[in-house]
């Protein structure tokens, strides 16, 4: 099983040998372990070259070993559960894995991409802006090869089926991070009694450790690390989150995990019936946080450093200790400080030749100089690798001597075959979440790196990211963290003594940003510092050369630091050459903002359970069920469902609502309007409050009177309308449109809460309590009586727009003469419980009156042919009453909401937009809805537009089309012409009229 | 997202909440009054601080009351809640142009 894998090491690792399994990458099957991540197995099989690279198409390989790495970009999976733009580096190996390299199309070994390479010049910073642009025709051409050469991974394009969930929690101290000091805080706070969140991305808790060969107290560290998260899983106040990234830290020590799941476990957990998560995002809420996510390890900038084989020093000890992945057999090993020195013991213990190790420091190494001596390694100390050999795959190393100018010109004197070049230029502290959470940034010039400064939520960082890269310094900065964290809690921090390292005194680490090539910067080979962005050398100094000075300017004209990379492996040596190019020193130049996410996020793990029903409810009326079994198609208004019209015999729209229409006005009809906002409004300022509130003289109603009431915002424009209805002194029954009930209820509480709040008023929503039975036509009275109702319904006792209780068909009801058709109608609300039964009945009793129900499409037409307004549909929030014509409604005796503001100069243009009524002038065109108005035909674009279609519908009573519309000083301009200008149709005349097509005297509804 | 403290329900997350932007704007007792310039002062212009901010929140997913919350604009940090009827106390910042609710 484990054949193939040449490059496995015989012995060793934290892989389960006993779990062989097999797995594919572009197609092809592959062996590895469990414990292997997709990097690891694949190195291990040999598999150098991943991808190709975003704009060159050069060919790429693993560089590093976690969230740094820029190549191994892979889509995993097949079909609607394929997770686009994974790393290797984090992937898990999982029985039948299949990966495919995001880039390189057609196929990452041939790329027709590739010979882009060769045009380089093109391409270099900026060139989004500079080619492609001409001619102007070819864009699309241009665009259609762009996208497809580009981008990523390839989005599933059916609904994820993977499971996802959201957990809240809360602790005392949050560790983000489970190395050594990351361990080390969360046992100092555990052992406190503190309540402790550990999280780490990893699949195992040690971070660095896991990759190493380091002591503490004379045994190897894991097992240190082992006796620590043991202590830590039996504390009830600890829970630990490996596989947990960190990857927000929000406002007020809010943070955000996403925490991928085993499978296996979750699923045996929760039974086979559900689809186990797969991942979880925890949102945290810490009283303290400590960061403890370590530091990245940079690359060096030289010529042709893209090439595989070239990999990070840390990554390379890594894969030995960590897969027993051996990645080369003859390395190079290239440096400016002495952790790399490590790595070539490493390689040199795992069977690997290690050629050299090329410092660039003129005095080489500390006290481990020494080792790397008695192992026979050679040292060239003084001297860097300027380019390296090979194209799809390192084939040697070009050194050179170097007195240490930053931009001279060097000689390469010395090549050295190598397939493996294993490099370090230092290490950044990973400061993405301190940066995140607002905290500054320091520049330590003796480590070269930016430090966490100030922070600016109560957290703190440890280790590694603290600028602490010794494994002592490391426990000892966990323990100080835990320390102030419990401390600052008021906690008593316990007693713990720093465990033993035996480390040496390692020698300075000397800056080497850009290493010096045989010719200058701007015509030496490719020096790359960005892999995922193929962001050069000489692309910053173009920039430089272009004007750009600030570093967030550069970063965008360069792409420096996009994509999932977000500056994790390039950001400090591209901010070190930009600062270098401006003669200007590091921290003066700055890094750019960091943001969350720290690594790339699903958005399924975003939206968690909020998919489908969950988002977005629907919201079903009483009567629901009868809709549905009458066939009704719903149409969605807020989350209501509502039945849009009810076909008979596979009648279309346009017939059903024809038909409809027509039963109301020559019949009856019925519509179910509960959807409508209800408030109840109760107390001693009733009428008080609403005066403030509604445009007209509500003191005026006597209990037992209806009116029509709209609500203006404070700047004068139509907010809502409805039915107010006086049912007593001091109770009042409000109607809203169906989708601004919960807005006017939230602006009534508004004002009465934080202006007015000595007014003793009570606001009460009805809206789903009650449902309402719209009963039009003119035999709706007949209806009623024939029912059964206990009061008189005649014109005399029980008028137009006036309310009454009663009991129909023996149900306690409102019944409000209101009428939104313009016929003589009724509103019936019924407690919602007793609605179905109601409605039945009146069904029943219907049948003689051919009492036709119907939908929202018909209710439409209706009050479109009276000329009643829609608010949102007509009105769009730019639309005063007055420009409604609604001037009626405006009382001159009192100050309401918004009055003040109809008497700004903006208010009073003569030619604003006002509503008027279109009929098209041939008579049977239907204006589609939207379309802009103009004045004449033949005009060349901008053509000017005068108004636009707010309404259009046929009516059947009337036996044309009918259309409302907003037109500039529309009122006055009755009888006059103008073009509806439909995109792409011909334009329509148009004749302005009355919106008042129906019944105009409002004879129908008195009655 | 914040955690805000609701004067009568406690601290809170952000997402129960919805926000009514600034605080202390009164509405003016006669509005026919004011020139257009100053009602449009009162209906279009906030003060739109760098650093304290008095402004209004609703526990919206709570009790539903409205309440007072300074807030620093540039960190977010939170210096206290108010009850719309208590008395606040002023801001070390700001010479306030307008009195508080209550006041």
């Amino acid at each position: 099983m484990a054949a193939g894998q040449a490059n496995r090491l015989p012995r060793g690792g934290r892989i389960d040998r006993s779990r062989p399994l097999r797995f594919s990458f572009d197609g092809k099957s592959y062996a590895g372990y469990a414990g292997d991540t997709l990097a690891s197995a694949l190195l291990a099989n040999g598999v150098s070259l991943l991808g190709r690279s975003f704009k060159l198409r050069r060919p790429r390989g693993i560089v590093g070993g976690g969230a740094e790495e820029p190549n191994a970009v892979m889509q995993v999976g097949e079909g609607a559960a394929a997770r686009p733009n994974l790393l290797a580096t984090q992937v898990e190996l999982e029985p039948g894995l299949a990966a495919r390299a995001t880039r390189g199309w057609p196929s990452t070994r041939f790329d027709i991409g590739a010979a882009l390479d060769s045009f380089g010049r093109i391409l270099g910073a900026g060139f989004y802006y500079k080619t492609f642009k001409y001619p102007r025709a070819w864009w699309k051409l241009y665009e259609h090869f762009i996208r497809r050469a580009a981008g990523f991974g390839k989005a599933p394009d059916s609904p994820d089926p993977d499971r996802y969930e959201h957990r809240n929690a809360h602790c005392d101290v949050l560790v983000a991070g489970g190395g050594p000091a990351g361990l080390m805080a969360a046992l100092t706070a555990a052992r406190a009694g503190a309540r402790v969140i550990l999280a780490d991305d990893d699949v195992e808790f040690g971070g660095s450790l896991l990759a190493g060969g380091d002591a503490i107290d004379g045994a190897p560290a894991m097992d240190w690390v082992a006796g620590a998260v043991a202590e830590l899983r039996e504390m009830p106040d600890c829970r630990l989150l490996s596989r947990g990234t960190v990857f927000g830290y929000h406002d007020h020590n809010f943070l955000t995990i996403v925490q991928r799941c085993v499978q296996e476990a979750d699923a045996a957990a929760q039974g086979p019936a559900r689809r186990p998560v797969a991942e979880r995002l925890w949102r945290v809420r810490a009283k303290r946080v400590v960061l403890a996510q370590g530091a990245f390890e940079r690359p060096l900038v030289f010529c042709n450093n893209d090439r595989p084989g070239v990999m990070l020093a840390s990554a390379v000890s890594g894969y030995i200790h960590r897969h027993a992945v051996l990645p080369g057999r003859r390395a190079v090993v290239f440096t400016n400080n002495d952790s790399a020195y490590r790595t070539a013991i490493d390689l040199a213990g795992a069977g690997a030749e290690v050629a050299a190790i090329v410092d660039s420091r003129p005095g080489g190494a500390g006290a481990i100089g020494q080792r790397v001596k008695e192992l026979g390694i050679p040292v060239l100390a003084g001297h860097v690798v300027s380019d390296v050999s090979g194209r799809r795959r390192v084939r040697g190393a070009g050194i050179a001597r170097w007195t240490g100018e930053p931009w001279s010109a060097v000689e390469i004197t010395l090549r050295i075959d190598c397939d493996l070049l294993a490099v370090s230029g230092g290490f950044s502290p990973a400061v993405h979440l301190h940066s995140q959470a607002g905290g500054k940034l320091e520049w330590d010039e003796s480590q070269l790196c930016f430090l966490p400064g100030e922070a600016r939520q109560p957290h703190d960082s440890a280790g590694a990211g603290n600028g602490k890269l010794s494994l002592g310094d490391c426990l000892a900065d966990g323990l100080r963290a835990g320390k102030a964290a419990v401390e600052a809690l008021g906690l008593n921090p316990p007693e713990i003594e720093i465990p033993a390292t035996n480390e040496s005194p390692a020698a300075p680490i000397k800056a080497l940003w850009r290493v010096p090539a045989a010719k200058d910067a701007d015509r030496c080979p490719k020096q790359f510092i960005d892999f995922q962005n193929d962001t050069t050398v000489a692309d910053i100094r173009l920039a430089v050369r272009e004007g750009y000075r600030n570093v967030e300017h550069v970063k965008r004209y360069t792409a420096l630091g996009f994509g999932t990379d977000q500056g994790k492996l390039g950001n400090i040596n591209g901010m070190a050459v930009l600062a270098e190019t401006l003669g200007k020193p590091i921290p003066e130049v700055g890094t750019t903002t960091f943001r969350p996410a720290y690594t790339p996020v699903r958005f399924g793990a975003g939206a968690g359970e909020s998919v489908g029903a969950l988002y977005d409810p629907v919201r079903k009326t009483a009567l629901h069920q009868w809709h549905e079994a009458a066939g009704a198609p719903m149409e969605v208004v807020g989350q209501w469902h509502r039945p849009r019209y009810f076909p008979r015999n596979g009648e279309d729209l346009h017939a059903a609502v024809a038909r409809e229409c027509l039963a109301v006005r020559n019949s009856v009809g019925i519509m179910d309007a509960s959807t409508l906002g209800k408030i109840d409004v109760r107390g001693p300022d009733a009428v008080n409050f609403l005066e403030r509130v509604y445009t007209h003289n509500v003191d005026r109603m006597k209990p037992g009177r209806c009116a029509y009431g709209i609500l203006l915002g404070e700047d004068g424009m139509v907010m809502d309308d409805g039915v107010m209805a006086r049912l007593a002194e001091d109770r009042f029954y409000l109607t809203t449109t169906t989708g601004g009930a919960a807005q006017v209820l939230d602006w009534l509480e508004k004002w009465l809460q934080t202006e007015w709040p000595e007014l003793e008023v009570w606001l009460t929503s009805l809206t789903e309590q009650f449902s309402t039975l719209a009963v039009a036509g003119p035999n709706s009275r007949a209806l009623l009586e024939k029912l059964g109702c206990d009061i008189p319904l005649d014109r005399e006792s029980f008028p137009f727009m006036h309310v009454r209780t009663a009991n129909l068909a023996g149900m306690p009801v409102s019944l409000f003469r209101v009428s939104f058709s313009g016929e003589l109608a009724f509103e019936i609300n019924i407690a919602s419980g007793l609605a179905p039964d109601l409605w039945r009945k009146l069904m029943d009793v219907g049948r003689e009156f051919e009492l036709t129900p119907y939908g929202t499409e018909t209710m439409h037409v209706l009050r479109a042919e009276k000329g009643f307004v829609i608010v949102g549909q007509d009105t769009d929030g730019s639309v005063t009453p007055v420009d409604l014509g609604m001037n009626w409604l405006l009382s001159k005796e009192k100050d309401f909401l918004g009055k003040r503001s109809l008497a700004r100069p903006d208010c009073l243009r003569a030619d604003r937009k006002q509503l008027v009524g279109l009929l098209s002038r041939a008579g049977c065109t239907v204006i589609p809805e939207g379309a802009q108005l103009i004045e004449r035909t033949g005009q060349r674009a901008p053509v000017p537009m005068c108004g636009h279609v707010t309404s259009s519908y046929h009516s059947a009573s009337l036996g044309h089309p009918i259309a409302l519309a907003l037109v500039a000083g529309g009122r006055g301009r009755r009888g006059e012409t103008l073009f509806a200008a439909p995109p792409g149709r011909e334009p329509i005349a148009v004749e302005i009229v009355s919106p008042a097509f129906y019944d105009p005297k409002g004879g129908r509804q008195h009655v | 997202m914040l955690l805000i403290e609701c004067p009568w329900c406690g601290p809170r997350a952000e997402t129960e909440f919805s926000y009514g932007g600034e605080a202390g704007i009164p509405r003016p007792a006669d509005p026919d009054a004011l020139s257009d310039a100053e009602w449009a002062d009162y209906l279009f212009y906030r003060s739109n601080p760098r650093g304290a901010h008095r402004e209004l929140w609703n526990h919206a997913q709570g009790c539903r009351r409205w309440f007072v919350v300074e807030r620093d604009t540039v960190t977010n940090r939170i210096a206290g809640s108010f009850r719309l009827d208590e008395t606040v106390p002023v801001p070390a910042s700001a010479a306030e142009k307008q009195p508080e609710q209550g006041d």
